[in-house]
């Protein structure tokens, strides 16, 4: 082989090198580049949804069209109807509409506003017979528009809203009677149909409650049983079939899981349906194996020599693993936990199969109230035909990926924090 | 290790509570189709606004599985309604009394037609079933014979038609969506000389062609809408709700000359309209409180009357006499014949 020979071959080596360099940095910048237009995507959809459009209307709390009066006990209160001093206020905004028209009028307002009024008054009750500017929740359609995901320059048949009420909708927002402050109502409601109204709430809790459950269930006997098998079980048939099964587990689809949840949670020991503790079960059987694998791996991973010293100083089996290696694995373990559930966090194909794909009112306290999580939540609202259900959804998903964030990063913290080199 | 044990105690604890409380229910529970769900949840919400009950809690999971979980029996583990796109089968009612839920209360509470929509930009339509048939079935008569579906473009169906590449957009087989177009258009459709070259057998006019002409979107009906609103060529199917709660983005293309409109699919004279019912367990009645009222408010001239509540999110009420009908049922809470 003479020199020329050589270089040729070397020249052969270096763009094979060149080659494989540019194809890996071709590959990851399509997966940013697709990462970029799903995020660019959501987030230009969704920021709207942490805003609502409200309108700021004179309301006069007539005692006599309330029915209460000073020393009306807050039952009573609730019991009264808010609606009348509301439609009045409403119908004052054109005086001359006419009678048709009038519903048109009464619309411009989310059904929720006479709550509102009820539950502002409930905090002022020195306004009694006094007129106060308050500033009421509008209609998804006119929110819609406001924000600009309505047209509004196209025929009247083919708007969500009519001309008359686009006409009072200008007058308002004209004399500056329209504004917009910041959801908080998109954290603390429960779902609704109205989606002006609804919110991730109950749906936050009920993620929460679901892995903590999860949690609480899944990391410890995952745990132990990863010790078990990788420090104390003997090697033989047995266990390797054990190790296959746990191997495919991990692999099953989720939502057999689901079906596993259905016939032996609800249908055999009778727990609630659509409720966190049930999910939580049904997530943490299909986490175990998840958890199981990267414990494993973190415990194979400490150093033999740890584990042979502690023995040759005279430690017991138990004290070894206890004492030596499961500190040392603890940081790999616990990443692999929190990936596991993460993981968990995002699925909704178990949960249909136990109700909790499903439309829940209230915000859940205890992990035994029917509850829906934030996955489930995405899916409903996507499948809702109501503009306004756009941008929560793809609110949601910012939230939702909000939280896998925080944990995977948690995740990778924790590893970095608490790992030990070994040199 | 110390720290664990208790907790896996208090977690059995908290599971044996849990089994204790669901003997007990005091929130009512609906099941059943996807296409009444969007209803049923504004009762259900204007329902609990109320303050007097809970807010029924409503899953989602199709007309079919929603039979399902309602025949599986009586008692507080069981579902108290299902909505359905279609009237039970004999089967379901079969299953219904094997498992003890004899007493079935069927109350029609609307109409949804499936409009056949395309981008606003789009030219305006007209399709007959057995041109719609022709466009989408895997297989034809053409020429007196079977042949896979030559077709590529709708003006080579008919003249009248645009010249356009056909391409409509499909829910899948499990929608109950799908088995409606199925049986309205794809066997109504179908040519006489072609079942009966099948043998007789109809099924072989509802499957669709694989050449890319026909495409499977998914189950979920606002991806559909968005997929037509970006090619103004592509056609999709959906319930009526879709329709008007999209219509600055999408039209209906007119089936036999009528459009989706409440007019035409309150009267059927829409071709492809279908009823929707909700089904109650009268053994539930006095019994799971607010049953009784819960169905007063679904029935009431608030929601499903001609300006109601229900109307706004896209029902189409039935006819006065039939709403009447409804308002007797659940005043006397009668059961169905069947």
């Amino acid at each position: 082989m003479n020199s020329k020979q050589k270089e040729i071959l070397m020249r052969k080596r270096y763009s094979a090198e060149k080659r494989f360099k540019f194809f890996g940095i071709f590959s990851i910048s399509l997966a940013i580049l697709f990462l970029c237009i799903l995020l660019f995507n959501i987030f230009t959809s969704g920021l709207s949804a942490f805003f609502k459009t409200k309108l700021i209307l004179k309301i006069n709390f007539d005692e006599k069209k309330l029915g209460i009066n000073m020393n009306t006990p807050d039952e009573a209160i609730k019991a009264s109807n808010f609606n009348e001093i509301l439609q009045d206020a409403l119908l004052n905004l054109d005086l001359l509409a006419p009678d048709l028209k009038k519903i048109e009028l009464i619309d411009i307002v989310s059904i929720d506003a006479t709550y509102e009024l009820k539950r502002f008054y409930l905090q002022n009750k020195d306004q009694l017979n006094k007129i106060v500017e308050i500033s009421l929740t509008l209609s998804d359609d006119l929110d819609q528009l406001y924000k600009g995901n309505f047209p509004r320059d196209i025929p009247e048949d083919r708007r969500r809203f009519s001309d008359f009420q686009l006409k009072v909708f200008d007058e308002q927002n004209s004399q500056n009677k329209i504004i917009t402050e910041f959801n908080f109502s998109f954290f603390k409601n429960a779902d609704s149909r109205e989606p002006e109204l609804a919110g991730i709430g109950a749906s936050l809790i009920g993620s929460l409650l679901t892995i903590l459950v999860c949690l609480i269930l899944s990391f410890p006997i995952g745990f132990l049983a990863a010790i078990y098998l990788e420090e104390f079980a003997p090697k033989n048939k047995i266990t390797e079939i054990i190790e296959i099964n746990v191997n495919n587990l991990a692999a099953v689809p989720s939502i057999v899981f689901g079906l596993l949840g259905l016939g032996v949670f609800l249908n055999y020991f009778y727990l609630p349906r659509s409720t966190p503790l049930v999910g939580g079960l049904v997530l943490a059987l299909m986490t175990l194996p998840r958890i199981i694998i990267p414990c494993r791996a973190a415990l194979k991973a400490v150093s033999p020599s740890i584990r042979e010293g502690a023995l040759a100083l005279g430690a017991s089996k138990v004290q070894a693993v206890m004492h030596n290696v499961v500190p040392l694995a603890l940081p790999g373990t616990l990443s692999g936990t929190i990936i596991g559930l993460s993981q968990a966090l995002g699925e909704t194909a178990p949960l249909i199969l136990i109700g909790m794909v499903a439309f829940i009112n209230v915000v859940p306290t205890y992990p035994i109230d029917p509850s829906a999580v934030l996955p489930v939540q995405v899916y409903l609202w996507s499948e809702s035909a109501e503009r306004g259900f756009v941008e929560k959804t793809s609110a949601t998903i910012i939230i939702l990926i909000f939280f896998l964030v925080l944990m995977n990063s948690s995740a990778i913290y924790l590893r970095n924090k608490f790992e030990k080199k070994w040199s | 290790m110390r720290k664990i044990i208790p907790i896996i105690f208090t977690l059995i604890g908290l599971s044996v509570i849990a089994v204790t409380i669901a003997q007990a229910r005091d929130q009512l529970k609906v099941t059943g189709s996807s296409t009444v769900y969007p209803y049923s949840t504004v009762v259900a919400e204007r329902f609990g606004k109320e303050g007097n009950f809970k807010t029924p809690v409503v899953e989602s999971i199709g007309s079919g599985g929603g039979f399902k979980a309602f025949c599986a029996g009586v008692g507080v583990d069981h579902p108290d309604f299902t909505g359905a796109s279609r009237p039970i089968k004999k089967e379901e009612i079969e299953l219904c009394q094997k498992n003890g839920v004899t007493e079935i209360i069927e109350l029609p509470i609307g109409n949804d037609g499936l409009a056949f929509a395309l981008s606003v930009e789009g030219k305006d339509v007209n399709f007959t079933k057995e041109q719609l048939q022709r466009a989408m079935a895997k297989e034809v008569l053409w020429g007196g014979k079977i042949t896979t579906n030559p077709y590529t473009k709708w003006s080579d169906i008919d003249k009248s038609l645009p010249d356009v590449k056909i391409e409509v957009l499909v829910a899948p087989p499990t929608s109950g969506t799908r088995d409606a177009w199925d049986a309205i258009v794809m066997e109504g459709g179908c040519n006489k000389d072609f079942i009966a070259l099948k043998g007789n057998k109809k099924k072989a006019c509802t499957e669709y062609r694989e050449d890319g002409a026909v495409i499977e979107a998914g189950e979920n009906d606002t991806l559909i809408v968005q997929k037509i609103t970006s090619s103004p060529n592509t056609f999709g199917y959906f319930g009526y709700s879709y329709l008007i709660a999209n219509k600055d983005k999408i039209k209906a293309a007119q089936i036999e000359g009528i459009a989706p409109t409440v007019e035409g699919i309150q009267s059927y004279t829409y071709p492809v309209s279908r009823p929707l019912f909700l089904y109650a367990k009268k053994a539930h009645a006095n019994v799971i409180p607010g049953f009784n009222e819960f169905l007063a408010e679904f029935t009431s001239k608030n929601a499903i009357g001609t300006t109601g509540y229900l109307f706004k999110v896209g029902l189409v009420p039935n006819s006065r006499e039939t709403e009447e009908k409804a308002r007797d049922i659940v005043a006397n809470l009668t059961i169905m014949q069947n």
